[in-house]
């Protein structure tokens, strides 16, 4: 493939007793956009500082272009960043903001005039150059923040969840418009988000997090469609894993049913999970392959659809998303048909 | 209403002597009676043409000067410290720097004495300032710690993630920021040290003292209302400080901060 761009090779930070980044191990390409997806405290952030340079690892290297920076400061890597409360200097206009990394650099008074005009053209902000940040609403502040970290074209940008302090809309918005600059200019990014939709939605690969480590990193098709690992099932939304044993290569004992899997090969024996999301488990009327019984235990009416819990005979929980109207009244206790797609099962590592 | 009446009470109750003050000081008799019998400005007159009183004004001014342009840097440095550095026995220090708000002036006093004495500073301002400096300190400290508690170390990360060096970040990003707590700080050591005088008593002399001794000194030597005169002209120049800061920095917003 491409060069890489950023690496980091073992790299581990600690603060006090918590291991934040757990001997991480990242390849980041030429104009790639990589996703780093995780639940809040999964040491996302802190992965970005390492990058960036504004903590040391604790044990590991840092390079950036197969140079090794680990022991360089922030101001001498030549990255841009945007931060997750922007961080825009609030003494400072819109322009001054922006021009910032330009007058590090020591560009002539005139370039910086014509490379803030266009960095601020490419957000649609050259109306409001002379406003002072905090006159801004929160997504012109975001596109302020993106311009400022642009425009001195950075060999790498660096996002830590630039949308989540957006409202819903304007959110799906500059997701859009995100992808687009980031196509134009094709800088190599580093996108953190907690959001699956998000990540899936923006990024050429995704890098699952849990707990300091890379539980899973590959195309977002993959990972939604082969997660590796319980986590990232749960993660991206197939909230439902049932335990089984393999009893041919194509059939899982669970609960006292055999169930069909045709969507991975089994060796027979072995104890397998197979995750499955909710919105491919059907309610029917009667019996059939690959249909199991189950007892009702919760009914979310969400307009639309109404998401319900049940049990398996044994134990195990099944979540399904029932499309409204319903064909028969449900109850909490009663005893329903689900029927589960043989090719809709995710077997987890 | 009743609230009203009170804040009205108090306010009268704080203000009243110097309004006392101010209106023996146009008093035209010898005499500090209340109320002043008529209008005069024979006091203003003595005031400023009083030698004593012209020196001890060069004095306030060199020791109040030059102990503020100590004190800044230094109390800046120091809330830095506190708040950012990898400091051991954080609160220790802390307390330390505010400690000469707890000391008793007299105490203080009596310390800087004996030690100017021993290190033969008596008879130069320079034990005056560094007094000052020790006095006005924890006024710099505090004024300035809130503003760098209310500084997002993100701003500074920002600064240097575009490229600039510690020190740019600090020239460009940091110190700006603390504007409104070195605004502050300034303020309140300028007030505290022109009015300083308990400490400044125990190690001056006739010609280092500095105005509020010298006020002393005379009201101790002659009653007239000459010193009410200074008082009021010393109130109204402390109040026109206050009121431009307040004007043009809204002094509220800094302290009730945190
Ligand atoms: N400066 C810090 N001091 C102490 N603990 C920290 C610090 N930064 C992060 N942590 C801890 O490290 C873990 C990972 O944090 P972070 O990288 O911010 O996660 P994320 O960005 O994925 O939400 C969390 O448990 C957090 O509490
Ligand atoms: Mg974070």
């Amino acid at each position: 493939m491409t060069t890489v761009v950023v690496e980091l090779r073992g790299c581990t930070r600690d603060y006090g007793a918590v291991r934040a980044v757990d001997a991480l191990d990242l390849s980041v390409h030429e104009s790639e956009f990589l996703a780093l997806l995780g639940p809040s405290g999964c040491g996302k952030t802190t992965t970005l500082n390492l990058i960036a340079g504004f903590v040391p690892p604790t044990a590991g290297r840092v390079f950036l272009d197969g140079d090794d920076v680990t022991d360089r400061p922030p101001h001498l890597r030549g990255l841009g960043m945007v931060f997750q409360s922007y961080a825009l200097f609030p003494h400072l206009s819109v322009r001054e903001n922006v021009a910032f990394g330009l007058r590090e650099r020591r560009v002539p008074a005139r370039e910086i005039e014509r490379r803030v005009g266009d960095a601020l053209e490419l957000v649609r902000l050259d109306r409001a150059g002379r406003q002072r940040p905090g006159e801004l609403s929160g997504g012109m502040q975001q596109r302020v923040a993106l311009a400022r970290a642009l425009v001195y074209r950075p060999r790498v940008l660096l996002l830590d969840e630039p949308l989540a302090a957006l409202d819903k809309k304007l959110r799906e918005g500059m997701r859009d418009e995100l992808r687009a600059i980031q196509r134009s200019v094709g800088i190599t990014t580093i996108f953190v988000t907690h959001d699956q939709a998000e990540a899936l939605g923006l990024s050429d690969r995704i890098a699952v997090m849990n707990r300091g480590r890379i539980e899973q990193l590959g195309a977002p098709r993959e990972i939604y469609e082969h997660p590796a690992t319980r986590f990232v099932a749960d993660f991206i939304g197939a909230s439902t894993v049932l335990r089984g044993r393999a009893v041919a290569n194509d059939r899982v004992a669970v609960a006292g049913v055999t169930l069909v899997v045709t969507s991975g090969a089994l060796s027979s024996g072995a104890d397998v999970e197979l995750a499955i999301r909710p919105e491919r488990v059907q309610l029917v009327p009667g019996g059939g392959d690959n249909v199991v019984e189950a007892r009702v235990e919760g009914l979310v009416y969400q307009g639309a659809q109404t998401e319900l819990t049940a049990r398996l005979r044994d134990d195990q929980r099944v979540l399904a998303l029932v499309t409204e109207p319903a064909p028969a009244p449900l109850e909490v206790g009663q005893t329903v048909r689900l029927h589960l797609p043989a090719d809709a099962f995710m077997v987890l590592a | 209403m009743i609230l009203r009446l009170v804040v009205a009470a108090l306010l009268l109750f704080i203000t009243l002597p110097t309004v006392v003050v101010i209106a023996v000081s146009f008093n035209p008799t010898a005499i500090l009676s209340f109320p002043p019998s008529g209008l005069s400005l024979r006091w203003y007159e003595n005031v400023l043409t009083y030698p004593q009183f012209q020196r001890a004004a060069v004095n306030s001014l060199v020791v109040t000067g030059a102990a503020v342009a100590l004190a800044l840097p230094v109390g800046t440095l120091a809330a830095l410290a506190l708040e950012r550095g990898r400091l051991r026995g954080r609160n220790a220090w802390a307390v330390l720097l505010l400690s000469p708000l707890v000391v008793p002036g007299v105490a203080a006093g009596l310390g800087f004495l004996i030690l100017a004495a021993a290190l033969g500073l008596l008879r130069s301002r320079s034990v005056l300032i560094a007094a000052h400096v020790a006095l006005v300190l924890p006024f710099v400290v505090r004024a300035v710690w809130v503003s760098v508690r209310n500084l997002d170390p993100a701003l500074e990360r920002a600064a240097a993630s575009l490229g600039a060096a510690p020190s740019h970040v600090f020239r460009r990003v940091t110190l700006p920021l603390l504007k409104p707590g070195l605004f502050a700080a300034l303020l309140f050591a300028v007030v505290v040290s022109l009015n300083e005088f308990v400490v400044s008593l125990f190690i001056s002399n006739r010609v280092t003292e500095i105005l509020p001794v010298a006020m002393f000194t005379y009201v101790v030597n002659y009653t007239d209302p000459t010193i009410a005169a200074l008082s009021s002209l010393f109130i109204v120049a402390t109040f026109v400080v206050v009121w431009l800061a307040d004007r043009y920095l809204d002094l509220a917003r800094v302290f009730l901060q945190h």
